[in-house]
């Protein structure tokens, strides 16, 4: 049982990155535009695709291919910005609601058409995803060597992502915006710019995290659903906004789900983890680095 | 004012009259078989069967295919002297899905057009209230596709469903294990499902059966469908080194688990899946290749090399008039094409179309044959003939291997360890 109890615990820790590298990109577009993308989900299940076509038609290694896929992402994601969360003027945050699930739910469609890909379930392979002897051994457990890449993945955007907030000139702009939007904009920072460009950050970033969502699970255009409901409870109980609350959240629930999934029952792993997210929020709305201390940063 | 008035008059004694005129219809119509001339003259004409199915909807794509069952069923009736001598017509109506417009056709069905028959539509949940309808003036609901607990818990006499019920999908798995000489037979097995009503029932009735007979259940899990990450469920059911995996699944989880049990070199020496490895090749695709099938076990209720009577013709004729290949048939084709046959094989041993006496032959434990294999209907008019062939997936090959005479091949037993 202790055996089980602590590989749930590195599982959790290592799926939790998979979680943290997705929820990113959407702490950051609420933190700065405080837009809440729904579709967010629904770009990741579209990193994963653009991954599959790479790695399917083109033979190209899944983590090389987010060179091409990031990128693409990225100008997708300035085109989403410009020609649907820009022209919200007025209660942005409740119309980017009804705004990105319209486009999670066109991004499922074209995905789901005959003609592109279908309801089928696919999955991303390499060599590091399928061979058996694809892991780490220590003791009895293995450690699969996708869920490590995925969490170095997870570490080397986070940090560069960190890197970018807190070293660069476009990082000191963001975070002004973030604090407050119309300060920034009376200091003479183009607030519409950051906000493209973050939010375009925030699609790449799905892109990364749509690829090791499909490389550890089988995919189809309805899977966004399930996704976008799980990401945004990371993101409140992280703190919306906030980069660390992201990871941090993501690895608790995690850790906490599968330790109560091995210990008791997956039916109640859901529940615990709510349960003490209730908690966690009576004592402190606004989650673990909630806006707040994101705003004194 | 007075004219207005005899208007008044007038119209309320007509409507009066047409109520009337409407209601003796209805009476006149609703008595079952009452189409034909009296016995001793010989009767011609078309014994008319009355079918609602879904075109539009959720159900769209099953009705289709059912409609292609009634139909190849209707035509090999048809060119083979038909059934009392007479030929059948299908007088299909479309119900969109509906439960309501289902309840509308089949009221339609018997009333107005006066149908010597009704054949089932598609789904349960399409099939509890046409049941309700049918009952109501006395009809046999002879169907293929209500299978769900709830049709059968109505009450009802009328209802027949001639496929598997759902929740004995495993049955031939479980005794295969339990046929295996005692020094190769599993003793430990660790179980799980979803919680959903398609695979929770399948696994608990197969646990049942394999405890009873001795196998020892070392983890039972079930977890709800929303599931995403299946990783803790997979790493229990490998902490119980079980000899046997009974999973209710469906294709994404059983994929996470394959992919899990790699990872971890843990080799089960059987493993089966209420479904996801007869999805052909998207399950390869998403396991990663035939290599990783090989051995994996899954219940079919039927397939066209079946050696089930009617089958092979069934199979021919649905070639030669839609094309296309024998795998590529629908299963809902065979659940339709067996509706048909069961009712002409009733309807000829007692030699007429009176609804009642055909519920009672239904009902008088008589066993019929079909393309899916063998009909007989316990008193809630569920199949207890059925059984579901296992199918092994073997060299990248999807065959049955249990039962014996339906096998291509004999089961492969344990299971390789993985590639």
């Amino acid at each position: 049982m202790v055996q089980l109890i602590f590989e749930a615990v590195i599982t959790g820790i290592l799926t939790g990155g998979v979680y943290a590298l997705m929820a990113s990109g959407l702490t950051l577009i609420f933190g700065v535009m405080e837009i809440i993308n729904i579709g967010h989900g629904a770009l990741v299940i579209l990193g994963a695709y653009l991954s599959f076509i790479l790695q399917e038609k083109f033979h190209i290694d899944l983590f090389l291919g987010l060179l091409i896929t990031m990128p693409l992402m990225f100008l997708l994601g300035l085109f989403i910005e410009w020609a649907f969360i820009r022209p919200l003027k007025r209660d942005r945050t409740m119309l980017s609601i009804l705004v990105t699930f319209a486009i999670a739910l066109i991004i499922e469609g074209t995905l789901g058409l005959q003609n592109t890909f279908g309801t089928d379930y696919v999955k991303l392979h390499a060599w590091y995803v399928d061979s058996s002897n694809a892991s780490f051994q220590i003791g009895g457990f293995y450690l699969a060597y996708i869920y490590v890449f995925a969490f170095l993945l997870s570490a080397v955007l986070l940090a560069g992502l960190y890197f970018l907030l807190y070293r660069t000139e476009f990082g000191y702009s963001l975070r002004a915006s973030m604090q407050n939007r119309t300060a920034a904009q009376l200091i003479g920072i183009d607030v519409e710019r950051i906000s493209a460009l973050t939010f375009a950050i925030g699609v790449a970033l799905a892109a990364a995290g749509g690829m090791a969502f499909g490389a550890t699970t089988s995919f189809n255009p309805d899977s966004h659903y399930d996704l976008i409901s799980r990401l945004l409870v990371i993101i409140i109980l992280g703190g919306m906004g906030s980069l660390r609350g992201a990871l941090i959240a993501s690895v608790v629930m995690l850790v906490i789900e599968d330790v109560t999934a091995v210990v008791w029952s997956p039916v109640w792993a859901t529940t615990v983890f709510f349960f003490l997210l209730i908690v966690i929020l009576l004592v402190r709305p606004q989650g673990l680095f909630g806006q707040l201390e994101g705003r004194k940063q | 004012m007075i004219g207005q008035l005899a208007t008044r008059k007038h119209l309320f004694a007509s409507s009066v009259l047409g109520l009337i005129l409407s209601l003796l219809l209805i009476a006149c119509g609703s008595q079952p078989g009452s189409t034909g001339p009296s016995s001793g003259t010989p009767n011609t004409t078309p014994i008319k069967i009355g079918i609602s199915l879904s075109f539009s909807g959720d159900f769209s794509a099953d009705g289709t295919a059912f409609k292609q069952g009634y139909q190849l069923w209707a035509d090999y009736v048809n060119s083979h002297g038909g059934i009392l001598g007479r030929k059948v017509t299908l007088d299909i109506l479309s119900d969109a899905s509906s439960t309501d417009q289902v309840q509308t056709n089949y009221q339609k069905l018997i009333t107005l057009d006066k149908v010597d028959l009704v054949f089932g539509p598609f789904s349960t949940l399409l099939t509890k209230p046409a049941s309700v309808v049918a009952n109501r003036y006395g009809y046999a609901m002879i169907e293929g596709a209500g299978g769900g607990p709830s049709v059968f818990t109505q009450g009802l006499n009328n209802v027949f469903d001639v496929s598997l019920p759902v929740a004995n999908n495993l049955v031939s798995f479980a005794h295969y294990i339990l046929s295996l000489p005692a020094g190769q037979r599993p003793t430990t097995a660790a179980y799980a499902t979803e919680d959903d009503p398609f695979t929770q029932p399948q696994v608990d009735t197969a646990k049942q059966i394999l405890e009873q007979g001795g196998v020892k259940t070392v983890d039972y899990q079930v977890y709800p469908a929303e599931t995403t990450d299946y990783n803790p469920i997979a790493d229990r059911i490998i902490a119980s080194k079980a000899q046997v995996v009974v999973t209710g699944t469906l294709l994404p989880d059983i994929t996470a688990f394959i992919q899990r049990f790699k990872q971890q070199h843990y080799n089960p020496q059987a493993l089966i899946a209420t479904a996801g490895p007869d999805q052909g090749t998207q399950f390869l695709n998403n396991i990663g290749g035939a290599a990783s099938a090989e051995g994996i076990m899954v219940p079919n209720g039927w397939y066209p090399g079946a050696n089930n009577p009617g089958n092979k013709d069934m199979v021919n004729a649905y070639i030669a008039k839609y094309g296309g290949t024998p795998d590529g048939i629908s299963s809902d084709v065979a659940e339709a094409y067996s509706v048909g046959q069961v009712a002409q094989q009733a309807i000829t041993k007692i030699g007429s179309l009176d609804q009642k006496k055909l519920i009672a032959e239904l009902h008088s434990g008589d066993t019929f044959t079909t393309v899916q294999g063998p009909v007989k209907f316990d008193s809630t008019g569920q199949n207890v003939a059925a059984q579901a062939y296992l199918f092994q997936w073997q060299k990248g090959n999807f065959i049955p291997v249990y039962p014996a005479d339906a096998a291509t091949a004999s089961p492969e037993f344990p299971k390789p360890n993985w590639p």
